[in-house]
């Protein structure tokens, strides 16, 4: 028996056993597929940047070119490298732009042109990675002479869907106290396949994830870090249908986290689950080399279905990621695994749970840098009780040792934050961390009590759920709607036709050197 | 107590007119010159809202920029209760356990719905955002809905494709978003949208729902749709009309 909750480490190793199997198959499935988006992540690696004049990237036109000409199954970079030689062209946007046109033509080279592509491929991804591994020593250096703030990590958002505009406010959130700026995605964006180019002043209820704001962002909070003597981290999202390119071009840009879940883009945007899991691998051995930690979005689940009734589903699919996660090469360190205070605040005892749920992570996962999501659910426009509500979530945050704290909006559901909202929050966090910040090394549930036999009955259910997950197959149960509340069957959903099984002789030079030296 | 004639804020006494706000303004609050200044300035606002006696209670600097203000004071306007004037809405907005509940005993089955994004609009976000699990503005999309089987189609689809899909999903509903209106190609999509439906189903046809920022809602009759919901609707305003049309409350 360890921890505060007496868990039993032997129920704990059968939980993550019980998870490997579950998500074995779909590792292996991962493992013998690409999709375009992983394809077209290999070109951007390379080097191969902006867009035709309708918007479309020339990643997007030279991946369709080969498709249509000799097919993806034995991946872009030996038909992409061989025409480089063979036509002689000086740089992958020529060949685009004439493949484009129809002007080049492709073959999937044998014998020693084969040898000659792969080399060629290997060399000019290879210096992608190069420029992922030196922002990695970037970033160190940068927190070496500034300085890493101690945990929790608060974390706020910004979304106004205008770069220019995001970033004054993310520089006046660092200086607030925001340890971590969220720029929030343009509505929509996750179901687009393609990643917009340059910088961008219009978006839905949120900002496009480009290279070019990548790139701004992070040079403003660079700025600001070094005004403030602390390194302040960037978070966007690899999720969505380019998952896999998004990853390489926040490895690229120096981003510190994304979001990144291995089913959220399955249950509440209708992506096919096939095509989710193989970008989401390739996505998580990018973030994997680029020293980012991923935030997982369990939080989700419970805006959807009871926070009491569906807790076990949060550990179900927390044991999950870590375990896709860890199979990709991500540390422990990386794995921001999410979970959210959203139980009906009318529940007797609401705080109580929420406390038992939030331990029994934090003892679940002793190394990752959890990640925990203020009330939005129950946050009603009564904006006093919502503040109250949130203080009582910094509590649960700091009495339970998380990591990377969400700050809560007094306003959630009103409006997107006014400048005061922002304020206040930070204020309320700021308060609970001065008042209580220690208070979890004297908390001490008892051995028996209502908190640790809460977490201790969570567990059990996790366990239960994942044993009926590894019966039937993780596909079969996401078709069934075991997670969320909607079925989403394995031949559904958007993004399918970007699926290609790999062939004998299939190469991709990222995934074989992510592979190999990781 | 009365609920005609003339009412005032109540704070602790009838008719002494408290009230409470608070604003920031883009003024700054460091030095005793720039506080002295920046309180005034909060006092004027609050004057030309109609406050007298106004208090600032709290004022605080955020940032070398800003002020953020708690005033109290005493408004002088009257509320005449018998000039209130209340919008009638042509449904009542429902909770989603309402609305399954609805479809449930009005029509014994689920409520099909097709949505889709029609013409060359590649815009999927105002149908996503009403469709998808994930929803908008908080509340969930209408797939949350346990009695509502949502088929969404995507973008650029045909009128024709769209109507065989209607009929083959014995479709209840057809939801068609449209977000580009480069010369007004919103309000032809619809009208050769309707006017498909029209032809294939005659009085038969499902419910017509059209969204998009730039629609005028009174234009529906006009259009041959319908229902139209304009710029900031959310799922639930959606379903709560879907079941005010397709699932009327039966007599308990």
């Amino acid at each position: 028996m360890t921890g505060k909750l007496n868990l039993d480490p032997a129920v704990i190793a059968q939980a993550r056993e019980l998870a490997r199997l579950a998500g074995q198959p779909v590792t292996e499935l991962a493992r013998t597929h690409t999709t375009v988006s992983v394809e077209r992540a290999v070109l951007r690696l390379a080097g191969l940047d902006g867009a035709d004049q309708d918007g479309m990237p020339w990643v997007n036109r030279l991946t369709d070119a080969v498709r249509e000409s000799v097919g993806l199954e034995h991946g872009v970079a030996l038909p992409v490298w061989d025409a480089m030689t063979a036509g002689g062209y000086p740089d992958l946007r020529t060949l685009a732009v004439d493949a484009a046109a129809g002007l080049a033509k492709f073959r999937l080279p044998l014998g020693a042109d084969a040898g000659t592509a792969r080399e060629y491929a290997a060399r000019s991804v290879r210096r992608g990675l190069d420029r992922i591994d030196a922002q990695r020593m970037e970033r160190d250096r940068m927190i070496a002479a500034t300085s890493d703030p101690p945990m929790p990590w608060i974390y706020l958002i910004v979304a106004t869907g205008d770069i220019y505009e995001d970033i004054p406010q993310a520089q006046a959130a660092a200086r607030e106290g925001a340890d971590v700026i969220a720029v929030i995605r343009s509505t929509g964006q996750s179901l687009l396949d393609y990643v917009p180019e340059g910088a961008t002043r219009e978006g839905y209820a949120g900002t496009y994830a480009t290279r070019e704001n990548f790139r701004l962002m992070r040079a403003a909070l660079d700025d600001v870090s070094r005004e403030l003597g602390r390194y302040v981290r960037l978070t966007n999202y690899a999720s969505g249908l380019c998952m896999p390119e998004i990853a390489s071009l926040a490895g690229l840009e120096r981003l510190d986290m994304m979001l990144n879940d291995c089913m959220y883009g399955i249950i509440f945007r209708d992506i096919n689950p096939v095509r989710t899991f193989i970008d989401q691998r390739f996505s998580r051995q990018v973030h994997a080399r680029a020293g980012i930690v991923i935030n997982t979005g369990e939080d989700n689940y419970l805006t959807t279905a009871d926070a009491v009734d569906a807790a076990h589903t949060v550990v179900v699919s927390q044991l999950l990621n870590e375990y896709f996660g860890r199979e990709a090469g991500l540390a422990d360190a990386q794995l921001g695994l999410g979970h959210a205070f959203e139980i009906n605040p009318e529940v007797p005892d609401s705080f109580l749970l929420e406390l038992a749920h939030a331990q029994l992570i934090r003892e679940l996962f002793p190394d990752a840098p959890l990640k925990y999501m203020p009330p939005t659910k129950h946050m009603t426009g009564n904006v006093f009780a919502g503040y109250l509500l949130d203080a009582f979530f910094n509590l649960a945050g700091v009495m339970t040792g998380q990591s990377i704290l969400l700050i809560g909006m007094m306003t959630e559901g009103v409006h997107t934050p006014f400048l005061s909202d922002r304020d206040l929050a930070l204020e309320n966090v700021r308060y609970v961390r001065r008042a209580a910040g220690r208070l979890g090394a004297s908390f001490r549930p008892e051995p028996d009590g209502f908190v640790a036999q809460r977490a201790r009955q969570v567990l059990g259910e996790a366990i239960d759920l994942l044993r009926k997950i590894g019966s039937q197959g993780l596909l079969n149960a996401i078709g069934e709607g075991t997670f969320g509340v909607t079925r989403r069957p394995a031949g559904g959903g958007r993004g399918l036709d970007g699926v290609v099984e790999r062939a004998e002789g299939y190469y991709n030079p990222a995934a074989s050197l992510l592979e190999v030296e990781r | 107590m009365s609920v005609t004639g003339i009412v005032r804020p109540y704070g602790d006494t009838t008719g002494d007119g408290r009230v409470q706000l608070s604003f920031t303004l883009p003024v700054p609050f460091g030095d005793e010159a720039e506080r002295a200044r920046a309180e005034g300035a909060a006092l004027q606002l609050a004057a030309k809202m109609g406050l007298d006696q106004a208090m600032v209670v709290h004022a605080k600097g955020m940032g070398p920029d800003f002020t953020f203000f708690i005033v109290y004071g005493r408004v002088s306007h009257l509320v005449d209760l018998s000039a209130v004037t209340v919008a009638e809405r042509e449904f009542p907005v429902l909770p989603a356990a309402e609305v399954n509940l609805r479809i449930r005993s009005a029509l014994g089955r689920k409520l099909v719905v097709v949505g889709a994004c029609i013409g060359t609009d590649a815009h999927t976000v105002g149908i996503d955002a009403i469709l998808n699990v994930k929803g908008h503005a908080g509340e969930k999309g209408l797939e949350y809905y346990r009695e509502i089987r949502v088929v969404n189609m995507g973008s650029q689809v045909g009128v024709a494709d769209l109507v065989a899909r209607a009929a083959a999903e014995h479709a209840d509903a057809v939801l068609v978003s449209q977000v580009v209106t480069q010369r007004d190609a919103h309000l032809t999509n619809t009208r050769e949208m309707a006017a498909g439906f029209h032809a294939a189903f005659g009085l038969e046809r499902p419910l017509l729902v059209v969204g998009g920022p730039r629609f005028d809602p009174s234009a529906a009759r006009d259009l041959g749709v319908d229902k139209i919901f304009g710029r900031g609707t959310t799922p639930r305003e959606v379903a709560s009309y879907l079941v005010h049309a397709l699932a009327p409350e039966t007599a308990a």
